[in-house]
């Protein structure tokens, strides 16, 4: 079981998708939004064995569909579990690109201060660009009612029992929050530096978020969240005089894990770095273009 | 607990190959899991035993191909087994490595009647 967010029984149990100032019309989602529409026909390739009873096997043509079938066939599947998310992924990649919007996925262990980074970050940018939110939680719209102080048109997904966001409830979600053209997106995932990892959400960069109060080997216990970003972000710098923790021991563990992870270390309090951090978000948006 | 989504999307797979066939049972279920696929295979175990009743995949065999990592080092060339992500070659001593094996996932076969 995942200690990390303490999700036990049937996934997803009730998906809750709002927008804040819109409660009265939220979404639920079931299992996880997984929806499937499958013809009967198959216009698969799969190759077919047949086994007998004596454990050959050789090739023949389909049972017709009267036809009991006490064979045994072998599908040889060799699909991709998260092929399904993958998918649905690259579908929000596509509206992305098309709306030439940058989308970010940020990622980090509960309490390293994304709420506050990103209510800063709206604070400061929303003149230069049309920011929009979706917040990730498992329980309660506390986070989307801070950011929606801040002006942003903000979604928030609850994940019930879910421990992380996954590409289904970000196509729901961009459905009620109706991002504009040319706007920058930020999704702020379930607060867990394991289970996310994983989904991918059609994001155009992940970022990880640290802080200084936390234990500077946290590249190394949690590798694949590291593995996977691509912006690392060491917050709470304010801090580092109060703390036992290795800035410089930090990065090149992260490093070890992913050489192409790029840093920022700021202070969302004290406003020490954001600047370096709104020319990567300016960066990231010229590189839309290319 | 990513690991119940991943088996609920393993039952979805089965469940899906199994009308396409016009089967009613899915006797066995082959996955290959890479060591650094991110899934702990007790918890993926676990969240089977909650998830898989009532599904097709009930009394299905369960086979399970561990696929161990293997990284090549971007300095030197040589291949070698990754323990993690961050193993360092054992030639040269750099972490500059890519993977070559040990993210899979995948539902490898079933055997259906």
């Amino acid at each position: 079981m995942c200690s990390t967010c303490g999700c036990s029984s049937q996934a997803s149990g009730g998906v809750t998708i709002t927008k804040i100032g819109e409660e009265e019309n939220h979404v639920h989602l079931s299992a996880g939004g997984h929806e499937h529409h499958h013809e009967a026909g198959n216009g698969h390739h799969h190759h077919h064995h047949h086994h007998e009873a004596d454990g050959n096997h050789h090739h023949h043509a389909h049972p017709d569909a009267q036809e009991p079938a006490p064979v045994k066939t072998v599908l040889e599947l060799e699909r991709d579990i998260m092929q399904k998310n993958d998918l649905l992924a690259e579908r929000n990649r596509g509206y992305f690109e098309a709306k030439n919007m940058l989308a970010l996925n940020l990622v980090s262990s509960p309490g390293s201060g994304k709420t506050s980074l990103l209510e800063r970050t709206l604070v400061d940018l929303q003149a230069e660009v049309n920011c929009f939110v979706i917040e990730g939680d498992q329980q309660t719209s506390n986070d989307a009612r801070r950011i929606a102080k801040t002006n942003a048109p903000v979604v928030q997904i609850n994940t019930g029992k879910g421990c992380h966001l996954d590409a289904a409830m970000i196509h729901k979600a961009l459905k009620q929050l109706a991002p504009t053209d040319d706007s920058l997106l930020f999704i702020e995932n379930v607060g867990n530096l394991v289970c996310p990892a994983l989904f991918d959400l059609g994001e155009g960069a992940r970022v990880v978020i640290i802080s200084v109060t936390e234990g500077d080997d946290k590249p190394l216990k949690y590798p694949d969240m590291f593995h996977t970003a691509d912006l690392c972000i060491i917050n709470k710098m304010d801090l580092l005089p109060y703390v036992d923790f290795d800035v410089a021991k930090a990065r090149e563990y992260a490093l070890r894990v992913n050489h192409h992870l790029a840093f920022i270390e700021l202070s969302a309090t004290t406003g020490q770095g954001m600047e370096q951090w709104y020319d990567w978000l300016r960066e990231q948006r010229l590189a839309l273009r290319n | 607990m990513h690991e119940l989504s991943i088996v609920l999307s393993i039952v979805e797979i089965a469940e899906e190959q199994a009308r396409q066939n016009a089967a009613r049972k899915v006797e066995s279920i082959e996955l290959e899991i890479g060591a650094l696929a991110g899934i702990e295979l007790d918890a993926l175990i676990f969240a089977w035993e909650a998830a898989v009743p009532g599904t097709i995949l009930e009394h299905a065999e369960r086979i399970i191909h561990h696929l161990p990592a293997k990284a090549r080092c971007m300095d030197c060339g040589s291949t070698y087994a990754a323990r993690q992500f961050f193993e360092a070659c054992p030639s040269c001593g750099q972490y500059l490595s890519e993977l070559v094996q040990g993210k899979e996932l995948r539902v490898k076969s079933l055997v259906v009647s």
